[in-house]
């Protein structure tokens, strides 16, 4: 459901069967979509609203509230000067969600480093690897309950 | 040698030798042409290329699976410079977070402080007087013209040209000269910060980015005498590490690799930040989509760019170096002697930070390598909850296997040097 003040802005229209809700502030609109739903969500923004190009994935871990994260997904699109912020709410539990890459590649990296940094992992990701860190390095160091000095000090 | 034929002797009649189908030929790849690969048909090797080799300008590991000189699977890993940045956002005041932003990305420290400033300051709603939008902007620019100095340098020395690094070398510490001068620092500026700037102009500015500023021009001249029509330069650059808009796009690539594919985009035109939309220069594109074109887009870059700071030496306005925000900026020294209302800012200000309003904000801006954004997220907090660093270069070297698969070995140091990324602005 969409917020009152949302209802005549064309972008989130068209996300209004499945948008979660929506926010308009500082100029910058936020949809937010359930995680079952989000390829759904970026197929129209890429295909129908012509969002080409996918700026970059990142997560945010609101520990310990639950659902504890949020995957954010920044859109751009170049020829209309518009900018688009998809956000899903996952479970601590198990935080899992549909990868982006089969509507855009640019995904791949962003995603890997969600996965690395967050612990996210993304369904169908082509190649799910750490790419910061290690590949047998524990635990994930952006989410909030890692202490900034590392887990072995 | 191959290719060459013998003079054929008019009557001779020799019976041709039945070789078994084996040439010396060598085939020899049309401009944007890749070699297909049959499996199992021949041995591959498999070359482990970086993190130390000079050419990958930092710590970049390419892995590269050839057969004889051409690549057929490229994998880059990356991370070897990761420091962990946007977790140390996270315990530090927002102001704080600007000394962050400067090691980012070494080669572009005031771009960087200013994306994270503007970040900020959208989410204080923060209101810039124009005498530091206008620094910013200068400023902004002369780390542009630093950063496309280094990587034409480097870029050349890669390619063979050895001298062309110690004229940009020459030019670039100059503009060193001009940072150290406003800031204190040559390169970990710090400059930009969250309501305005650091410090105010320093004494004598206009005449030390005067003089660079007259004599650049023709110094990008001498660059291009050097290179352009250079027949090596040419040979080594032109229809090598072509990669289609589409891929680019999908891809997530951005900056001057977009423009020299003829996509005229460039946020300080498309969402004009800090009144960039008072400046008028021209977004230069070219349409070969090669290094030979990146290599002109970036050249002509530079052109406009001195131009911007001309413009903003000659129009400076006058006023205050930071916004009217008492419990935001610093107070003035001398107020803070006189009057107990700056004190107790200045104490709260230092000891605790300033409180931002809940919400999150994306800005991006414009960097000499592409798009640079800061996600930002508040608590309501003197902390940032969560800073994301989309560094252009991430984006950029994502593309490289596309770019190179299928070309050979000795393009991928082209290609590469024409992405233009910095490692640390990769891993962060």
């Amino acid at each position: 459901m969409l917020p009152e003040e949302l209802r005549g802005n064309p972008t989130a229209a068209a996300f209004e069967d499945i948008a979660v809700t929506g926010t308009l502030a500082y100029g910058e609109l936020t949809v937010e979509v359930a995680p079952s739903s989000i390829l759904e969500a970026l197929g129209r923004a890429k295909n129908q609203l012509g969002f080409e190009r996918l700026s970059t994935v990142t997560g945010v871990d609101r520990y310990p509230a639950e659902p504890r994260f949020e995957v954010v997904y920044h859109l751009q699109a170049i020829r209309r000067r518009e900018w688009l912020r998809l956000k899903a709410r996952l479970s601590g539990e198990n935080p899992e969600i549909e990868s982006a890459f089969s509507v855009y590649r640019s995904a791949d990296w962003y995603e890997r480093e969600t996965f690395d940094l967050f612990g996210i992992r993304f369904l169908h990701h082509p190649d799910l690897r750490r790419i910061m860190l290690p590949d047998d390095w524990p635990g994930h160091p952006l989410r909030k309950d890692y202490p900034v000095t590392g887990e072995r000090y | 040698m191959a290719g060459v034929k013998e003079p054929e002797v008019i009557g001779s009649k020799e019976p041709e030798i039945n070789d078994g189908g084996i040439t010396n030929e060598v085939e020899v790849l049309g401009d944007h042409e890749r070699r297909e690969h049959t499996p199992g048909a021949t041995r591959t090797m498999v070359l482990n290329m970086g993190p130390q080799h000079p050419s990958t300008h930092g710590v970049l590991r390419l892995l590269l699976e050839l057969d004889g000189e051409t690549i057929l699977k490229a994998a880059p890993d990356i991370g070897y410079l990761h420091t962990g940045i946007e977790k140390e956002f996270e315990v530090k005041t927002y102001q704080q977070g600007v000394t962050l932003t400067d090691r980012i990305d070494y080669l572009a420290p005031l771009s960087n402080n200013l994306v994270y400033c503007l970040a900020a300051e959208k989410l204080l709603g923060l209101e810039i007087p124009p005498l530091a939008q206008w620094t910013r902007v200068m400023l902004a620019e002369l780390t542009r013209l630093n950063s496309h100095l280094v990587w034409l340098g480097t870029h050349a020395i890669d390619i063979g040209a050895m001298s062309v690094f110690l004229y940009c070398f020459r030019e670039r510490e100059e503009i060193l000269r001009i940072f150290e001068m406003f800031s204190g620092q040559r390169m970990m500026t710090s400059y930009i910060r969250i309501g305005g700037l650091a410090l105010p102009h320093p004494r004598g500015w206009q005449k030390r980015v005067k003089d660079f500023i007259d004599i650049f021009p023709s110094r990008v001249d001498e660059y291009e005498e050097l290179l352009t029509g250079n027949r090596i330069w040419t040979g080594r650059t032109q229809g090598v590490g072509y990669i289609s808009l589409e891929d680019m796009l999908d891809l997530g690539v951005s900056g001057p690799m977009l423009r020299a594919a003829g996509l005229k985009i460039d946020l300080r035109k498309d969402k004009p930040y800090s009144s960039y939309e008072k400046f008028d220069f021209e977004v230069p594109t070219q349409t070969a989509n090669d290094v030979f074109a990146r290599y002109q887009v970036r050249i002509a870059e530079m052109r406009q760019s001195a131009r911007i700071v001309r413009q903003a030496l000659e129009g400076m306005p006058s006023g205050s170096h930071q916004a009217d925000a008492p419990g935001i900026v610093l107070p003035d020294r001398e107020k803070m002697k006189t009057q107990m209302e700056s004190l107790i800012y200045h104490f709260k200000i230092v000891t605790e930070g300033f409180r931002v309003p809940e919400g999150e904000v994306y800005s991006a801006i414009e960097s000499p390598r592409g798009e640079v954004g800061c996600y930002m997220v508040s608590d309501g907090t003197q902390k940032p909850y969560r800073v994301h660093w989309r560094g252009p270069s991430f984006g950029n070297l994502q593309a490289t296997p596309r770019m190179i698969e299928g070309t050979l070995i000795a393009d991928v140091i082209a290609g590469l040097g024409s992405m233009d990324f910095v490692l640390g602005d990769t891993d962060r």
